[in-house]
C-alpha cells in the first residue's frame, strides 16, 4: 500500500515536473528568447506581410491575368482569373506597334543617364549641406525644399519657354544638365535623402581622417561614400524610376524628336488606336487587354531592375572603431 | 550571372590599370603643374595659412573660412544649378500672382492687379477656400498613417523574415506603379480597390454603429487606405535603407542591459533614423499634394487651361495666386509636422 502511494506520488511529481519542462519549450517556441524570434511573433510578421503584399500584388495579377485574356473571356462571367486559353496576341500586336527593342534603348537612355547625374550631383550637394557649415546655408536649404514644394504644374510654363531659349527642347540635354545641376525632377528629395544620410554618419570618422593629413574630397570618396552605399542605390532608383515614368513633362520636352520614353510610346499608340478604332467599331475590344499589356511590358524592365540592384542594400556597414561616443 | 560579371570585371582590369597610368604620366602631371602656377603666382600666392593677393594683401586663412569655402565648392553645382534653372520658373509665376494675364496666341498681357489676385481667391472664389479646408484635413489623417505603416512594413522587412530580395521587390511595386500612366489605368480599370474590403462591410458596420462624429473619419480613413498605401512605397524603401544603417550590435547591448524591443524601438531605432523620418513626412505631404488628382491641383488646373472658368478669374495669373496660397498652406503643414515630431522625440530621449 505504501509503496503504491510512494510510486504514484513519484509520478505525480514526474508529471508535473515534465509539465513544467513542456510549458517551458512551448512558451520559448511561441515567444522566443527574446520577443522577436518566437514563432507568434514570426506568425504575425508574415501575416502582416502576406496580406499587405496581397494589396500591392492584387492588380498586378489583374493586369496579367487580364493582359492574357481574349475579349470573350473579358465579359464572361465564368471566367474571373484564370483565361480560358493563353492569349499572347495583345503582347505581339503592342511589342511590334511600338518597336519594343528600339523604345526600351531609347527609355533606358533616357532614364539612365540623367538619373547618373543626378545621384553623382544630388550626392556631393548632400554632402556639402550635411557636412559643412557656410554662411546662407539655411537660406539655401530652405530655398531648395522650396523647388521641391512648389506644384510643378505651376511653373512648367515658363519652365517650358526657358528651354525653349536655351535650346534644350527635344533632346536629352533637357534632362540632363538640370540633372547634373541638381535640378533634375524632384531634385531636392535626392538631396535630402543624401543630406540625411551623410547626417548620420559620425562626425568624429572625419576627424580622425582629417588628423590623418585627409582633403575633403578624399573624406567624401573614401568615407561619406561607402558608408551612404544604400543611398546611393536607392537615389538611383528613385531618379531612374520617375524618368521613366514621367510621362507629362517628358512629352512637353521631347516634342517632335525621334526618341521617346516606352510609356510614352504605349500612350501615343492607344491614342493612335482610339483614333482607327472608334468606340464600339470591331478591334476596339482588344484595346482593353492590349493596354494592360502595354502597362505590363513598360513596367517590366524597372522590375527586373529592381530584382538585381536590392540585393546591394547591404547590411550595416558601419562597423567603425569608433568608441567613446 | 556573377560568374560572368567577374569575367567582366577582370578583362576591363588591366584596361582600367593602364588608363590610370596614362592619366598619371601624361596628364595627372601637367594638371598639378598647372594647379602649382594657378596657386604659386604673384597675383595669388596661396599657403597653408594664408592667401597673399597682389604680393601685398595678406588673407588669413582661418579653419572657419576653409570649411566653408569647402562647403560652397559642393554646394556650388546646385547653386549654379539653381540659378539657371529653378530661380526663374518659381519667381516668374509669383511674379504673375499679381497680375491679371491673358494670353492672345504667343504674347502675353499683363495688367497689374496688386492683391487683388489675392483678395478674390480668399473672398470672391466660391469653392477655393472649402477645397483647400478640406485638403488640410485629409492631409492631417493621411500623412500620420501612411508614415506609421511605412515605418511599419520597413522595419518588418529588416527583421529576419525568409525571401527578403522578394518582399523587397513586392514593396517596390508601388513606387513603379503610382509614379508612372499605370496607376491611372488601374484606378480606371478598378483594379486598385479591394473588392474583399468591402465584401467584409467592415466600413458599413463601422457607419451604422458609431456616431456620425467618428464613423466619417473611419470611413474617410478607408475610403483612402488603398491610396495611402499606394503612396507609402517610397517612404518604406527610404526608412529601410535607414534602418539597415544602424548597427546590430547596438541592439544587442541593449537589450543584454535588458531593454524591451519597444524600448529599444523609442530609444534607439528612432533616434537613428530621425532625419528621414523628417524627409520622410516632406515626401508624403509633397508627393500627396501635387499628385495630379488632388482636388486642389486639378481645380488650379482646371482654372490655368480650362475652359470652363469665370471670365474674370481666367488666366494663368489667378492660377498662380491660387498655386502659392496653396504652396503656403503646403509649407504649413510640413512645418507642423516635423515640429511635432522633432518636439515629441527629444521629449522621449
Amino acid at each position: 500500500m505504501r509503496y503504491r502511494a510512494m510510486v504514484k506520488e513519484a509520478y505525480l511529481g514526474l508529471k508535473a515536473k515534465d509539465a513544467d519542462r513542456v510549458k517551458v519549450h512551448l512558451r520559448r517556441l511561441l515567444l522566443g528568447m527574446k520577443m522577436t524570434d518566437g514563432l507568434v511573433f514570426k506568425v504575425f510578421i508574415y501575416t502582416l506581410l502576406v496580406s499587405l503584399a496581397y494589396v500591392y500584388l492584387f492588380p498586378m495579377l489583374f493586369m496579367i491575368s487580364n493582359s492574357l485574356m481574349t475579349f470573350n473571356d473579358i465579359i464572361s462571367a465564368n471566367v474571373r482569373w484564370i483565361p480560358s486559353s493563353l492569349h499572347w496576341d495583345n503582347y505581339r500586336l503592342v511589342w511590334e506597334q511600338i518597336n519594343f527593342p528600339r523604345a526600351l534603348r531609347d527609355g533606358l537612355i533616357l532614364a539612365g543617364l540623367p538619373a547618373l547625374a543626378a545621384t553623382f550631383s544630388s550626392g556631393l550637394i548632400g554632402y556639402g549641406f550635411a557636412r559643412y557649415n557656410f554662411p546662407l546655408k539655411k537660406l539655401f536649404f530652405v530655398l531648395m525644399l522650396m523647388t521641391f514644394i512648389v506644384p510643378p504644374q505651376i511653373t512648367m510654363l515658363p519652365t517650358f519657354r526657358m528651354y525653349a531659349r536655351f535650346n534644350l527642347l527635344g533632346s536629352i540635354r533637357a534632362f540632363i544638365f538640370p540633372a547634373i545641376l541638381g535640378q533634375g525632377f524632384n531634385g531636392a528629395i535626392f538631396i535630402l535623402i543624401f543630406y540625411s544620410f551623410f547626417k548620420m554618419i559620425p562626425k568624429s570618422l572625419d576627424e580622425s581622417a582629417q588628423l590623418d593629413g585627409a582633403s575633403p574630397l578624399k573624406i567624401f570618396t573614401r568615407i561619406a561614400l561607402p558608408l551612404a552605399v544604400p543611398a546611393i542605390i536607392i537615389v538611383f532608383l528613385f531618379s531612374f524610376v520617375w524618368y521613366y515614368n514621367e510621362t507629362n513633362l517628358t512629352g512637353l520636352f521631347l516634342r517632335g524628336s525621334e526618341m521617346s520614353t516606352l510609356p510614352l510610346r504605349i500612350e501615343q499608340f492607344f491614342n493612335e488606336f482610339t483614333s482607327i478604332f472608334p468606340e464600339g467599331s470591331p478591334g476596339r475590344e482588344m484595346m482593353q487587354s492590349a493596354r494592360l499589356a502595354g502597362n505590363l511590358l513598360a513596367i517590366l524592365p524597372l522590375l527586373v531592375l529592381y530584382f538585381f540592384t536590392q540585393r546591394h542594400f547591404v547590411e550595416s556597414i558601419d562597423k567603425t572603431g569608433i568608441t567613446g561616443e | 550571372m556573377n560568374a560572368l560579371m567577374k569575367k567582366f570585371t577582370h578583362r576591363m582590369k588591366p584596361m582600367f590599370e593602364q588608363l590610370g597610368q596614362w592619366w598619371e604620366k601624361r596628364v595627372g602631371t601637367h594638371l598639378t603643374r598647372l594647379g602649382h602656377r594657378l596657386t604659386h603666382n604673384k597675383v595669388l600666392d596661396v599657403s597653408h595659412t594664408r592667401w597673399r593677393v597682389f604680393n601685398r594683401v595678406n588673407i588669413p586663412i582661418t579653419n572657419r573660412l576653409r570649411e566653408a569655402s569647402v562647403g560652397y565648392l559642393f554646394v556650388l553645382i546646385w547653386i549654379i544649378g539653381y540659378l539657371i534653372f529653378a530661380l526663374y520658373p518659381i519667381f516668374y509665376s509669383l511674379y504673375l500672382s499679381f497680375f491679371n494675364v491673358r494670353l492672345d496666341g504667343a504674347s502675353i498681357n499683363l495688367t497689374f492687379v496688386g492683391m487683388g489676385n489675392y483678395r478674390a481667391a480668399f473672398l470672391e472664389d466660391p469653392f477655393f477656400i472649402e477645397i483647400l479646408i478640406d485638403y488640410g484635413i485629409s492631409m492631417l489623417l493621411n500623412v500620420p498613417v501612411t508614415i506609421v505603416f511605412a515605418l511599419i512594413i520597413a522595419m518588418l522587412i529588416n527583421q529576419d523574415v525568409k525571401g527578403k530580395g522578394v518582399w523587397r521587390t513586392i514593396f517596390f511595386l508601388p513606387v513603379i506603379i503610382s509614379s508612372g500612366p499605370v496607376i491611372g489605368e488601374l484606378m480606371a480599370q478598378g483594379a486598385t480597390t479591394l473588392p474583399s474590403l468591402e465584401e467584409f462591410g467592415f466600413v458599413q458596420l463601422v457607419l451604422n454603429n458609431l456616431s456620425e462624429f467618428f464613423a466619417n473619419p473611419i470611413q474617410t480613413l478607408f475610403d483612402s487606405i488603398l491610396l495611402v498605401l499606394w503612396f507609402a512605397g517610397i517612404q518604406i524603401l527610404i526608412l529601410l535603407a535607414g534602418l539597415q544603417k544602424i548597427n546590430r550590435e547596438v541592439y544587442e547591448a541593449a537589450q543584454i542591459d535588458g531593454a524591451s524591443p519597444w524600448e529599444a524601438f523609442w530609444k534607439i531605432t528612432l533616434p537613428s533614423i530621425m532625419s528621414l523620418v523628417n524627409v520622410v513626412i516632406i515626401y508624403t505631404i509633397v508627393s500627396m499634394s501635387v499628385f495630379s488628382l488632388n482636388p486642389v491641383i486639378i481645380y488650379v488646373r482646371n482654372i490655368m487651361l480650362g475652359p470652363s472658368t469665370p471670365s474674370i478669374l481666367t488666366g494663368l495669373g489667378y492660377s498662380a495666386t491660387l498655386a502659392w496660397v496653396f504652396f503656403l498652406l503646403m509649407s504649413l503643414i510640413i512645418l507642423l509636422f516635423v515640429g511635432v515630431v522633432s518636439l515629441r522625440i527629444r521629449k522621449v530621449s
